[in-house]
């Protein structure tokens, strides 16, 4: 192309905190905006982040908005500090706002941002939860037009979703969805939790933290604020119901490592195809195991 | 109780890191690749990446296709993710192409056009025939090659600049007058797109989409699912110089010039609103670099697009909401390769599900087995 | 309390721009719905009638007399170029082109039911036909799954669906039983007021026989006021109490379904009458 022309590429950096800070504005202003209408996905103009989307630039975003020198920052994927999307997280924020402290500890933090899982142990009214999003809008399986679902969001009309636990009543005595329970926020807007396990949706209700969700590539902010009801869409005949880890004896599982029997639990086969079961909060097995040691050393 | 180990993340990243590192250093010839070599030699493609970055910086641009080893969506997602970082210093006004210095300009409307049909650089005449010769490319004859041509090139006096082909079909009537808008063009790095949106929304939206992508829409429209029957007007190649306001006395001075291809597109005609005869309706595509394909795509797309939101959508690609949420590389190369990430919770919430129905089912058929006996 | 359900006032729709001599180029008396100066299509003009509890109200003509687009627009389905309209529900009055969105679609879900004569209009294809009558009451806030399924076994039943059909597809049942399902689907949340636009069009005799036949018993059990749209004298016959005659967008003729047949005046509908004999 223009071959006379130079750029010295020296002056291409980076800034603190990655984002620029009216990108930062805007964010925090939308997350105001999400908090008044509880629910309610609203739009922003995402910005690109170095991570690919899909991968949590929305909850990244949030993060980098809301993350100040005091701040404390814990990231989780799948419940797991170590899992490598939460430690490539980390390292970029710890490479983009020198300064700012992580840790695993959930009682140390006070933003913990998250993939897929709300830690075990209750959140306070001093933590602010960011979980990354990938779909935002639970009418998308119902509505592929998103100028309708905003409507019958305004509506409150969701018969169509409605129609479609009732069909899977209807084929398999069951509500099928697992992850992504559409659960009501508020009284109003619907919303989909993100990928967590029904384990974790009653976690939303009444929570004394503030729960944001990020959608980086729907570019859309929404919030569930701190003491706000959030119930699950069900019939009033048929309850909602967690995940069943319960064995063939009708015994709940426990945490092989760990002992506990109130955490969700991770399966998986080891080498010699033995069945696995293991809390998916690594930190809230860590807790339990130094407990027992604890005690173990006492005794 | 056996400990399991659940450490290692981190390891594994560095680890990752190192071999792709690795792949990209184990060249036998021992020399590292030279941007300026990528930015000339392989211009085609720095073109693309600048364009899908939606940034204009050949140079980075080359450095990023250098870093992430040719994967042009890695690339172009890398100028994207810098742009990000880059706060905005001023918007220029409305630029004007008719003002491009073109190295290339063709129309197939006319055989030949006010200013001639200027073939410039292009393979759309050239035998896609390898040229073995190529492969070990002798340094003294590959330095000769620019000297010999410019050593040859005839005395011409090609004009500053050409009118536009469009403007002739206007003078005639034959194309609606170019309509006045007061409106800023929609800016989609600071907006959402919320639908319906204005057309200034879609064609900056494609103008910085994959092109594969876009491609395949347009393609699909060409085929039949689709009404356009374009007739390319005019296609141009050049530089357009970038004129902002002086920063004190106001008047507009050239801060640069962009490589930019653009494509303007005629297609069926419609009849006019009330008391207006029938005219062409047009297509506009533009996009920053070389990258003609692009251009014409998006032309194309522009102009289903305006009947799409007319009418109603007939096709996908007539669908404003189909076609620009699904063209931009970043997102949906991001999206796609997030499946790669582990979803082992939301598989046991999956596991759980399905047992518990089967579970139902299995008791279901043994309660009607035990009626029957 | 009255008994009147709805009042319909100059209700008028036009096509395209429109001009000051549409109304008077058009109509009957010019045999055109076209407007010769300005091209604009007068579907419907200056329509105007009342509806009372429990009547069913006929509205006949060819296709152009803009009888379907007349319930389009009660319906909400289209918008009025002029004209109004009132539904009287329990006690209250609600001026239908003066309500918002949201109101309208109330009034649509809750208090309206429509039956149309393409079940793709009226059908969710990508639910069950059990799934479909859920879909309206689940609208109306009901979320006893038990209760709804009752609801809809019990209304399926009354329009002669058979009980193994109610969990399969709409698309795998004759053009019969889907009108069927739509008649049961817009009677689930028991609406004052109920259209059908042209809804046995189209099925085998017997088959439309039998839905005319249904029709009447639930309108005389309900006491649902109705508006019946169609081009078939019998379907008016047997239906209707009173009725409308349309023609290039105007009522030419109105009164007791009765007369209309025995001693029609205006020449349309005498060779409409005629027609049929």
């Amino acid at each position: 192309m223009n071959i006379h022309y130079e750029f010295p590429l020296e002056e291409a950096g980076y800034a603190f905190g990655f984002l620029d800070e009216y990108a930062k504005k805007e964010v925090r202003r939308t997350i105001l905006k999400a908090i008044c209408i509880p629910g309610y996905q609203t739009p922003y103009a995402s910005r690109e982040m170095p991570m690919g989307r899909g991968f949590g630039t929305g909850g990244l975003q949030l993060t980098l908005s809301l993350i100040g020198p005091d701040d404390t920052l814990k990231v989780i994927d799948q419940g797991s500090d170590d899992s490598v999307n939460a430690v490539n997280m980390r390292q970029f924020v710890q490479l983009t706002c020198p300064g700012v402290e992580v840790t695993e500890k959930l009682e140390e933090a006070t933003l913990i941002q998250s993939r897929h899982r709300i830690p075990e142990v209750a959140l306070t009214e001093s933590q602010v939860l960011v979980l990354q999003v990938p779909y935002p809008d639970p009418l998308v399986v119902v509505e592929s037009s998103e100028a309708r679902r905003k409507v019958m969001h305004a509506e409150a009309d969701y018969s169509r979703l409605l129609v479609k636990l009732y069909e899977d009543i209807v084929h398999f005595n069951e509500i099928t969805i697992s992850h992504r329970y559409p659960t009501r926020i508020n009284r109003h807007y619907v919303i989909d939790p993100s990928p967590i396990p029904r384990w974790d949706i009653p976690k939303l209700n009444q929570s004394p933290a503030l729960i944001l969700f990020g959608a980086g590539r729907e570019k859309k902010i929404y919030a569930v604020p701190p003491f706000t009801v959030a119930e699950p869409l069900v019939f009033d005949d048929v309850p909602f119901r967690v995940e069943d880890f319960r064995d063939e004896h009708g015994q709940r599982r426990a945490c092989t490592r760990c002992g506990a029997t109130d955490s969700f639990l991770d399966e998986y086969s080891d080498d010699n195809n033995v069945k696995i079961y293991q809390c998916s909060d690594s930190a809230y097995c860590d807790g339990q195991l130094a407990q027992h040691q604890q005690r173990e050393g006492k005794a | 109780m056996s400990y399991v180990a659940i450490k290692g993340g981190k390891a594994a990243i560095d680890g990752a890191a190192a071999v792709t590192e690795f792949l990209r250093g184990r060249d036998d010839s021992g020399e590292p690749l030279n941007l300026s070599a990528i930015e000339c030699q392989l211009r085609l493609l720095t073109s693309r990446v600048v364009s899908e970055g939606g940034l204009y910086h050949p140079r980075l641009a080359s450095l990023a296709i250098k870093q992430f080893q040719g994967d042009t969506l890695e690339a172009a997602f890398a100028l994207r993710a810098y742009r990000s970082t880059k706060p905005r210093l001023l918007a220029t006004p409305v630029q004007n192409s008719t003002n491009m210095r073109c190295i290339r300009r063709i129309s197939s409307a006319f055989k030949d056009i006010p200013g001639g049909q200027m073939l410039g650089p292009n393979y759309d005449f050239t035998l896609r025939l390898l040229r073995f010769d190529l492969a070990d490319e002798d340094p003294n004859e590959f330095r000769s090659i620019a000297r010999k041509f410019l050593g040859a090139l005839p005395e011409a006096d090609l004009p500053d600049s050409f009118p536009k082909v469009l403007d002739a079909l206007r003078a005639e009537g034959l194309l609606p007058p170019v309509a006045e808008s007061r409106n800023e063009p929609f800016d989609i790095t600071r907006e959402p797109l919320v639908f319906p949106v204005p057309r200034s929304a879609a064609l900056a939206t494609m103008a910085r989409a994959e092109t594969g992508s876009l491609l395949a829409m347009a393609y699909s429209n060409m085929r039949g699912y689709g009404d356009v029957h374009p007739t390319v007007a005019e296609l141009r190649v050049g530089y357009i110089p970038v004129m902002v306001p002086h920063p004190v006395t106001g008047e507009p001075m050239e801060a640069g010039e962009v490589l930019v291809t653009e494509c303007e597109v005629v297609a069926m005609y419609e009849s006019g609103k009330a008391d207006c005869l029938p005219t062409f309706t047009l297509g506009y595509g533009a996009c920053f670099g070389h990258n003609e394909v692009k251009a014409i795509s998006m032309a194309i797309l522009d102009r289903s697009l305006q009947k799409g939101m007319q009418d109603g959508p007939e096709n996908p690609s007539e669908d404003p909401e189909f076609v620009l949420l699904h063209v931009d590389g970043v997102d949906s190369m991001g999206f796609a390769s997030h499946y790669k990430m582990p979803h082992y919770v939301t598989f046991q919430s999956d596991m759980d599900r399905l047992r518990t129905t089967q579970g139902k089912a299995r008791a279901a058929d043994q309660a009607s087995q035990m009626e029957v006996v | 309390m009255s008994n009147r359900v709805l009042e319909v006032c100059g209700l008028s729709r036009i096509h395209g721009n429109g001009c000051p001599l549409c109304v008077e180029s058009t109509g009957p008396e010019n045999d055109t719905n076209i407007c010769p100066h300005c091209s604009s299509v007068v579907a419907v003009h200056g329509v105007s009638f009342d509806l009372f509890r429990g009547e069913i109200l006929g509205i006949i003509g060819e296709s152009g007399s803009g009888k379907s687009s007349t319930v389009k627009m009660l319906y909400f389905d289209d918008t009025p170029t002029a004209g109004e309209a009132v539904f009287f529900d329990n006690g209250e009055r609600h001026e239908l082109f003066r309500q918002n969105a949201a109101q309208q679609r109330s009034l649509r879900n809750k208090r309206f039911g429509m039956v149309y004569q393409n079940p793709h209009l009226g059908l969710n294809f990508q639910v069950s036909a059990g799934g479909n009558i859920a879909e309206r009451l689940l609208m109306s806030d009901l979320a006893h799954y038990g209760e709804i399924r009752r609801r809809a076994q019990e209304l399926l039943l009354r329009t002669e669906v058979l009980p193994e059909r109610m969990d399969q597809n709409p698309k795998t049942f004759s053009g019969g039983m889907q009108q069927r399902v739509q008649i049961a689907k817009a009677l689930v949340t028991r609406p004052p007021l109920l259209f059908l636009d042209e809804v046995t069009t189209g099925l085998d005799l017997s088959v439309q026989a039998a839905i005319l036949d249904l029709i009447l018993e639930i309108q005389q059990e309900l006491n649902t006021a109705m508006i019946v749209v169609t081009h078939d004298l019998g379907v008016i016959r047997l239906l209707a109490g009173r009725t409308l005659v349309m023609k290039h967008g105007r009522v030419v003729e109105a009164g007791l379904t009765d007369q209309i047949l025995e001693d029609p005046q205006h020449a349309y509908t005498q060779r409409l009458v005629a027609s049929s004999l």
